[in-house]
């Protein structure tokens, strides 16, 4: 059991600066994902917590004790790689026995090792076999398995999934997580995909141009995202941006947005802003989720409803779901609808808007303007 | 539809000659180089055969007599000398030259700054021809004028460095100068192959706890084996037709310490008139070749079927 402490860490190559001041920790057991779009610096930063990458400034803390000067094998670290990396001349148990050989552990005990690991991982049958005849799926397995046998403090994962195909990689993300709930090491996962850090972890750190934009547990992050970036990189489709204004409706707050034709849509906040950016000017977020056909029934039940017709686009069925194309003003964005009742292409559809799960961002800092009171 | 698939049909009838071409057209471009090896590789090999079983002498006669030019070969010392310092010379030349090739790539492998113009050092002997080499060579070992002499020249008067004035030495001159030459091209290979390997094993390597040593004698020059193979394939057969190295260094010398069976094949045919024999001992060096590459390809051929069965 473990924690894993870093403050103030920076990594720069040359003139570039790739890390530019990370402060992540992670407690006892917890799950971390780090995501963000390739280039975000993410894979750098689990490289510099294994070891493989020197600090160029700040400090990484595994349990307390700085290990920013330690080699990797000091470190009791284990870590899957987006190639798995297995060595391809040795079978599947040489694979695994590689590292405490290397450390010279005793021969029964690697024996016992493997044999709880392989039955763990279900990877008994493949242990004679050498990694080119092995499928992905199990490549994968004798790679978590090698990290297995250490026992170590801390995982790393450096996107193990993306080299599988679409279906095996939910089926292993499922494998990962029953795995980390049985194991319960502290984990440290790099992914670019939003929905395995979702799905995984219990924090997620967004990282964007090496700093973490938002660290907070995964429904917060969704619910609440602390900037434009880290709104439209979580979820998909993505976040709908709108321009528009802060106003007040018969003393109510309001937000008004552009139409076709000139015209402007009030549409009132259930709750204030905190704040109010200079020119009055924010950009309104909206989920596709927050996206219905508008239905007088509904106003009684829903608090912060708000509509207005927008054109229909495209419509792009994906059996659980509808996706529509809506024309807002000059802008397109995406909804999501049940099928039944769907939008239908070149409607003008009646469109509500769920505004008590709108957010609120500041144009010019892009962050999250937060609602209500206190 | 019809009308469009006869209209297909006709125009494949209309060319009855197109298919026929193109079926020729690899099997012409093929023929002349085809037909070139089987007369001069194939034929010319036969020829050998029946020459060194007959009782040619200055010029070729085709009176078969068995095997008697190889009882004459081997009961030639000179012949023995030749051919066993072919088997010394190949075993020495292809080991050392290996090892070196192997420690200058992995030296060139750990990022040292201006790699390009190591390797191009290393790979430079490569493209001198081996008569320079040889002559080279033999200046720099002569007592007169090479390293004995410049070493001398700086006050160190008892230096001595003969290897080819020793018979017993001279061979090691002939495998340091063959070592010098290939190990850039073994290098070369090596670290084309270093470079192929996936830099995640390595790092995995590293967080498994294993000692650098540990990394290249377990996962990376195991990887990189079949290079091993085809590098030591090639040097064999060059260690094999060794001729001009020993022309142009040792002229075969001291005495005859250092005859190699090239040397004495172009002595038995175009200076002694001795046809059959020196046939006899050509065919003794094409055995000696086969005896390399007849278990190479066979060992590239299983290698492939098993990648094949792999899929």
């Amino acid at each position: 059991m473990a924690t894993l402490t870093i403050s103030g860490l920076h990594k720069r190559f040359g003139t570039v600066e790739v890390l530019r001041g990370i402060d992540l920790e992670a407690r006892t057991g917890e799950f971390v994902a780090l995501v963000g779009p390739s280039g975000c610096g993410k894979s750098t930063l689990l490289a510099m917590i294994a070891g493989l990458e020197s600090v160029s400034e700040g400090e990484i803390r595994i349990d307390g004790r700085l290990v920013n000067s330690v080699a990797p094998k000091d470190r009791d670290i284990a870590m899957v790689f987006q190639s798995y990396a297995l060595y391809p001349t040795m079978t599947a148990r040489q694979n695994m026995t590689f590292g405490m050989e290397s450390r010279g552990v005793p021969k029964a005990e690697q024996e016992a090792a493997i044999k709880r690991v392989a039955a763990l991982l279900q990877i008994e049958p493949l242990l004679n076999r050498k990694p080119g005849q092995l499928s992905g799926g199990q490549r994968q397995r004798v790679a978590m398995g090698r990290a297995l046998v250490r026992d170590p403090k801390l995982f790393l994962f450096d996107e193990p999934l993306s080299n599988l195909d679409a279906k095996l990689r939910v089926d292993m993300r499922t494998e990962i997580k029953k795995l980390h709930l049985r194991v319960g090491k502290t984990t440290i996962y790099v992914t670019h995909d939003q929905i395995e850090a979702m799905t995984l972890a219990s924090r997620i750190a967004v990282m964007h141009q090496g700093s973490i934009q938002q660290f907070d547990e995964p429904q917060v992050v969704y619910d609440h995202p602390a900037n434009i970036f880290v709104a439209g990189f979580m979820g998909s489709p993505s976040m709908n941006f709108i321009p528009g204004e802060l106003t007040k409706v018969d003393g109510h707050p309001a937000v008004a947005i552009a139409l076709a034709g000139g015209e402007t849509a009030m549409l009132p906040l259930p709750q204030p802003p905190q704040s109010r950016p200079a020119n009055g000017k924010v950009v309104l977020g909206v989920r596709p989720e927050h996206l219905f056909r508008y239905d007088p029934n509904l106003k009684s039940q829903k608090a912060g409803l708000a509509m207005l017709t927008a054109p229909v686009e495209v419509v792009e069925p994906t059996g659980a779901e509808t996706h529509a194309v809506l024309k807002v003003g000059e802008r397109e964005i995406v909804g999501r609808f049940d099928p039944d009742g769907a939008p239908r292409l070149g409607e003008l559809l009646p469109l509500g808007i769920d505004m008590a799960h709108a957010c609120l961002f500041d144009p010019d800092t892009q962050a999250l303007i937060r609602q209500g009171s206190a | 539809m019809s009308n469009a698939l006869s209209g297909i049909e006709a125009l494949r009838k209309s060319a009855p000659g197109r298919d026929a071409l193109s079926a020729w057209t690899p099997r012409l471009v093929i023929a002349p180089g085809a037909i070139a090896s089987l007369v001069y590789v194939f034929g010319f090999t036969l020829w050998t055969l029946y020459i060194s079983m007959s009782n040619s002498t200055m010029l070729p006669t085709y009176r078969f007599i068995g095997l008697k030019p190889y009882f004459d070969l081997w009961s030639n010392h000179r012949w023995q000398i030749a051919y066993g310092n072919l088997f010394y010379f190949s075993a020495f030349y292809v080991v050392l030259t290996l090892a070196v090739g192997l420690a200058l790539a992995i030296a060139i492998d750990q990022r040292v700054r201006g790699e390009a113009i190591w390797r191009t050092i290393f790979l430079y002997p490569l493209a001198i021809s081996f008569v320079v080499t040889g002559t080279v060579w033999s200046w720099l070992y002569s007592p007169d004028a090479g390293i004995e002499y410049f070493v001398r020249g700086l006050g160190w008067h008892d230096f001595t460095f003969r290897l080819t004035t020793n018979r017993n030495t001279a061979i090691y001159a002939i495998i340091a100068t063959g070592i010098w030459q290939a190990s850039g091209f073994a290098m070369a290979l090596f670290l084309a192959g270093l470079r192929s390997v996936d830099p995640d094993l390595v790092k995995a390597a590293q967080i498994d706890g294993a000692s650098p040593a540990r990394i290249y004698r377990k996962v990376i020059l195991p990887l990189i084996a079949p290079i091993f193979v085809a590098v030591a394939v090639v040097l064999l057969q060059f260690a094999i037709k060794t001729f001009d190295l020993v022309v142009a260094l040792t002229q075969g010398g001291p005495g005859i310490a250092t005859t190699f069976p090239a040397n004495y094949v172009y002595d038995l045919m175009f200076q002694r008139g001795e046809m059959a024999v020196g046939a006899a001992a050509a065919i003794m060096m094409l055995l000696a070749l086969a005896v390399v590459l007849a278990p190479y390809a066979l060992w590239t051929g299983w290698r492939s079927r098993q990648a094949a069965a792999r899929g």
